[in-house]
């Protein structure tokens, strides 16, 4: 193996993790897990990002990590403002158990 | 030796030094606190340990370290012995880029072998985002609180621990605005930078040249470090002790450790920032090398003594009464300071509009 | 090998690990502090990979706000442990597995097929960062963001307040 990080072995542990939140979504059933795997995978895919742009000497990998960062923000406060309103409504956060989409 | 194992040594010997002086200015400091604030209360505070009460820290110490370890049936074993490491380690990384003086060179004497001559920049890693590297620690810290709180499966600490994490959230983001008028003006993220740019006399200091923003970082730094007016995460007269009601022996010392090298950090960054750093307060006094650090330990204990002071002297805020302030005041406000530093800077360039921002 | 190289293996193996403890943990505060150690662990590689603005940014955004505000979420809600799967776990799992290592090795595939070319230096000190940020292509995109922050912030009070 070489003895030096390179970008393939960047790409690997993205790889991986997007591998592994993608698994997390299949198999949790708690919604907040679920979101959680969720920037897990958004994660990956910045480190790719990063790596392209390290291994192509140019900063506009890093710029789009910038835009995902504010979109991951923006996205994990409406989604947990959901997940309150849903657990208002049933008390649980299974979910299985927010099959209909009117109650 | 080569280059490399040559900066090493001098890297350990800086983290050591830094190590070591931190962990006696923190006894220190609870003994000083006791003694002013009785001193200010009319009472004698410890007094019996050593001259003027002084071995009080190594008693209770010693004290803390024959307690019992006691962990709360139904708390979170794990969690609960990771909150405090989390919160020391969180107060000593944020340490590491704060400089303390400007450089030194080693004597050339024989007995520093390789070393002799060198010059030596007293601060562990001069980072290029080093002030935003404080703000990502000091955002850390509120986890080690979190997980006390959570882990002790209690209601006060529970509450205690939310109010804290809500606290530092909501302050950490006018403490983080106080910054921006500063870096605009320095141009630079580093702290070497940010200090360089007051050199020479303090009336070129940020505190008064950025005057408001120096007034909302003294304000928000004093609630993200849980200090009074802001304690309310461990209000006793509602909370018992909040999140660390708990702990006992060596883990709430340790908590009790994080707590006041957070306060030391926030003072040594707020000197750096707005008190000139280790410049001297008139140009032509020495302030180079060791006379340097001399400033800025005399400018760091001043601020510390301010903390002690307002524990003296000002009553606990009310929640409410302090998101509302943190939110509504302290936020527009940092906000509106950065457009005026900013329009300044846009129609003058950096220099006259130092000048021009000082003088409104 | 040098210190550097040890550093980022060191990073990605517990980002790695912590990933694991993640997506295996039924108590979603154990996943939250997983999460939390693994977003840290990524800032350090972000800033072996010589983009230390990203790297203080990660823990910034990631660690300091948006993992806080899931945790408040998750004590808010006194969150319990996930209960046993009502019908043929095992079956469910097994084929959860087969479709992420499908997807991995899909991904795994594409990715190191890229014709990178020689490796180029990078300069991606913060100024010139900013300077990226606040100039033409981009300049319109960063605010647009701050337009989506602002829609986010009424969307999530709105979303979440009690029905009066």
């Amino acid at each position: 193996m070489n003895a030096e990080p390179t970008v393939q072995h960047a790409l690997l542990l993205s790889v991986g993790l997007f591998a592994l939140g993608a698994l997390g979504v299949f198999l949790r059933r708690n919604i907040i897990t679920i979101l959680m795997c969720i920037e897990l995978m958004l994660n990956a895919a910045n480190l790719a990002f990063v790596a392209f742009s390290n291994h192509l000497g140019t900063r506009e990998g890093q710029i789009l990590v910038f835009f995902v960062m504010t979109v991951a923000a923006a996205e994990a406060a409406v989604g947990l403002a959901i997940v309150i309103a849903l657990h208002r409504g049933k008390d649980t956060l299974d979910v299985d158990a927010f099959s209909v989409l009117k109650w | 030796m080569s280059e490399t194992t040559i900066q090493t040594v001098i890297a350990a010997v800086k983290i050591l030094v830094i190590f070591n002086v931190l962990l006696g200015l923190f006894s220190l400091m609870t003994w000083v606190e006791r003694r002013v604030l009785a001193f200010m209360q009319f009472r004698l505070g410890p007094n019996r340990t050593g001259p003027f009460g002084i071995l009080q820290p190594v008693a209770d110490g010693i004290k803390l370290f024959f307690k019992e370890e006691f962990i709360p049936p139904g708390a979170d074993k794990w969690l609960f012995i990771a909150a405090p490491a989390v919160s020391v380690i969180t107060a000593f990384l944020a340490i590491a880029v704060v400089p303390y003086g400007g450089s030194v060179t080693l004597p050339q004497a024989s007995w520093l072998g390789p070393f002799a001559g060198r010059e030596v920049s007293l601060q562990i890693v001069d980072l290029e985002v080093g002030v935003l590297y404080i703000f990502a620690i000091t955002a850390l810290g509120v986890y080690g609180i979190v997980m006390a709180g959570w882990a002790s499966n209690n209601k006060y600490t529970l509450i205690g621990g939310l109010r804290s994490s809500a606290q530092m959230f909501s302050y950490e983001l006018s403490l983080g605005l106080s910054w921006v008028g500063i870096i605009m003006l320095a141009g630079s993220f580093r702290i070497q930078d940010i200090v360089a740019a007051q050199d020479g006399g303090f009336w070129r200091w940020n505190a008064f040249i950025q005057f408001p923003a120096f007034l909302i970082y003294v304000v928000a730094s004093t609630a993200e470090v849980n200090r009074t007016p802001f304690d309310l995460a461990e209000a006793e007269t509602e909370l018992v002790a909040g999140f660390h009601t708990e702990y006992a022996s060596m883990k709430f010392a340790l908590l009790q450790m994080a707590e006041y090298v957070n306060m030391i950090t926030v003072s040594a960054l707020g000197t750096n920032l707005f008190l000139g750093g280790w410049n001297a307060p008139f140009p032509g006094v020495p302030d180079t090398g060791l006379a340097g650090v001399a400033w800025f330990g005399v400018k760091v204990l001043s601020v510390l003594f301010f903390f002690i002071w307002l524990r003296g002297t000002l009553p606990r805020f009310r929640y409410d009464q302090l998101m509302h302030f943190g939110w509504k005041v302290l936020v527009p406000a940092a906000a509106v300071w950065i457009l005026i530093t900013a329009g300044a800077l846009a129609f003058q360039g950096p220099r006259p509009a130092a000048a021009a921002v000082g003088a409104l | 090998m040098d210190f550097a190289a040890l550093l980022f293996y060191a990073f990605g193996a517990l980002a790695l690990g912590s990933a694991i403890v993640v997506i295996s943990q039924r108590n979603p505060i154990y996943s939250a502090f997983a999460l939390i150690v693994t977003l840290c662990s990524l800032s350090a590689i972000y800033g072996l990979l010589g983009s230390p603005f990203i790297a203080v940014l990660q823990i910034v955004v990631y660690a300091g706000a948006i993992m806080v505000l899931f945790l408040f979420v998750l004590m808010l809600l006194n969150v319990k442990r996930e209960g046993r799967d009502p019908g043929d776990g095992r079956t469910l799992k097994g084929v959860a597995l087969a479709l992420a290592v499908l997807l991995a090795l899909q991904i795994g595939t594409v990715l190191m097929r890229a014709r990178l070319g020689p490796a180029r230096p990078l300069d991606a000190s913060t100024e010139k960062m900013a300077r990226d940020l606040f100039s033409l292509p981009y300049l319109y995109v960063f605010e647009a963001t701050s337009v989506l922050i602002l829609a986010a912030l009424v969307g999530a009070v709105a979303l979440a307040r009690k029905d009066s």
